[in-house]
């Protein structure tokens, strides 16, 4: 015996009552009863959906900076702060004529996260340095298959036409780098001058 | 034995030792960091003053203090000097300026560089750098160059510490130009292109504190802490053929010399080795390097506990389970 919790077992004679089982049956039945009136605990989805916080954490985005470059460039401290080891990637070097594509000169050729290992932890948009990695208040969607949980670019990465506001999930300390003058050109994009 | 006390410890040293040499002698927390001194090359340090130390007393015969800090890499020990690195809170202060001297036009591409991760200057700046700049100025810029097919300077990364210069100067013969132009357009130059063609060109990338030169065929393709490093030697004519792979997968990614607790490599190697031989079966592997666990290249490669040595040796010679080998105690990563 380790917790202590255990409780001996009394088998005793039931009363009469008891034995008619007519008052538990109707006791249990008020209780059915009354949950007529109250208000239901669940809600009827996909029709009404519940609210969510304006942060929460879904499915992940890729954002594009302004100009509709990706931000994202490869750096893999995503990776290394996922706990569930959920992202994969790999790094490829622009070309020139790829500037409007990608906004520095290394980006990702491949980046995959795994939805099943995910956790939505949101420890990757936390080490993202460039303000790539961002997740989102949509659900991850249901799959009949394995592979198809592992999102790769075409699913991750922000559409031109559907974009995606993060300003909520921006902290504090992050608004007020991007908002410091001194800081801005600290944090540049060099360009390569050779290739000018 | 003259004897110098560092930071309340007193140490032997031999005559002739430098300050740092006479720490790095006991190791541990009073070793100053350095970014441009460099044990294995002749005439390095004095440039970057981040080894700077303070000392109390100068020797037996004069026992003043000193008037300002010192380079403890181009200060020689003396019998009854006591010197105060990590214990003087004035000399953290100075540090922590320093490294925002060296930072100012350094840029901030970590996420880019491909030094990220066993950069010496990321270390120096996460223990005493500042969380803002205070620079208002433009940087200065340098187009990136292609030191022949396998190296690449990234000019703005430069903190000039000149071990790539000295690296040169000890591997060819000739003197050329290491450094054209002076402050803040000071240039590496001229010298290590010129070099390129030795043979032992390739270690100016493992003596690069920062990413300012890197290899050009691992360019962009792992970042550090993804790969992992394995020990392992061939039989080389050139040079002593120890080596560092780093693999990702079954791939070796990049093969760089072997480096030791200070960031500085053991033994130089030959270009064959470094670029060409990028395939298992051209290497003799030894096992996994060590590498500290509090360093991000460990970070996510889980290993079971080193098992202690008598107690692997007391399980083997009591023939408790005969199943157990030697292979299976030690760390198979």
């Amino acid at each position: 015996m380790l917790t202590n919790r255990s409780k001996s077992v009394v088998k005793k004679e039931m009363s009469l009552v008891e034995k008619l089982y007519l008052p538990a049956i109707l006791s249990g039945m008020a209780i059915t009863f009354k949950h007529i009136f109250k208000k239901p605990a669940t809600v009827r989805y996909p029709e009404e959906k519940r609210e969510m916080a304006p942060i929460y954490r879904g499915h992940h985005v890729l954002k594009r900076d302004d100009s509709g470059a990706e931000r994202c460039t490869a750096c893999g401290l995503c990776a290394v702060a996922c706990p569930a080891e959920a992202i994969t990637m790999d790094a490829a070097e622009r070309k020139p004529g790829e500037e409007h594509l990608y906004r520095e000169e290394k980006y990702a050729a491949k980046y995959e996260i795994n939805m099943l290992r995910c956790i939505f932890c949101g420890l990757c948009e936390e080490a993202c340095p460039k303000e790539a990695i961002f997740l989102t208040d949509t659900l991850v969607n249901p799959e009949v298959a394995r592979d198809a949980f592992i999102y790769g670019k075409d699913k991750l990465v922000e559409r031109m036409d559907h974009r995606i506001d993060v300003s909520k999930r921006q902290t504090a300390d992050v608004a007020m780098f991007k908002h410091s003058e001194m800081d801005a050109k600290h944090n540049k994009v060099y360009k390569d001058k050779t290739k000018q | 034995m003259p004897e110098i006390t560092i930071d309340g410890k007193k140490i032997e040293f031999a005559q002739g030792m430098t300050i740092l040499e006479a720490a790095r002698s006991v190791g541990g927390d009073l070793v100053p960091p350095t970014m441009c001194y460099y044990s294995k090359l002749k005439d390095t340090g004095g440039y970057c003053r981040t080894c700077i130390v303070k000392v109390e007393s100068e020797s037996v015969k004069n026992p003043r203090a000193l008037p300002k800090p010192v380079a403890s890499c181009r200060t020689l020990a003396q019998d009854g000097m006591v010197v105060k690195n990590q214990t003087s809170p004035e000399i953290q202060e100075a540090r922590a300026g320093i490294v925002e001297f060296l930072l100012i036009n350094h840029p901030l591409d970590c996420p880019v560089c491909d030094q990220a991760g066993e950069c010496s200057l990321q270390d120096l700046g996460y223990e005493h750098g500042k969380m803002n700049t205070r620079y208002e100025f433009e940087r200065r810029e340098f187009p990136q160059k292609d030191i022949g097919d396998k190296i690449k300077l990234h000019m703005n990364r430069c903190i000039l510490c000149y071990r790539c210069v000295k690296t040169a100067d000890q591997i060819t013969d000739g003197r050329v130009h290491g450094v054209c132009s002076r402050g803040d357009v000071a240039e590496i130059s001229t010298y290590i292109e010129k070099a390129i063609d030795n043979d032992f060109s390739g270690n100016i990338i493992d003596v690069c504190p920062v990413g300012a030169l890197t290899d050009r065929t691992f360019r962009f393709k792992s970042r550090v802490w993804f790969t992992k490093p394995v020990d392992a030697h061939r039989n080389c004519d050139k040079c002593c053929g120890k080596v560092r792979l780093w693999y990702k997968g079954e791939e070796i990614l990049r093969v760089t010399a072997r480096k030791d607790m200070y960031g500085e490599v053991e033994e130089w190697i030959c270009n064959e080795c470094r670029f060409e031989k990028k395939r298992t079966t051209d290497w003799q592997i030894e096992g996994p390097s060590q590498i500290d666990r509090h360093s991000v290249i460990s970070a996510n490669h889980y290993r079971t506990p080193a098992m202690k040595k008598d107690l692997s040796n007391m399980i083997l010679n009591s023939g408790i389970d005969a199943s157990v080998s030697s292979a299976d105690l030690t760390d198979k990563a």
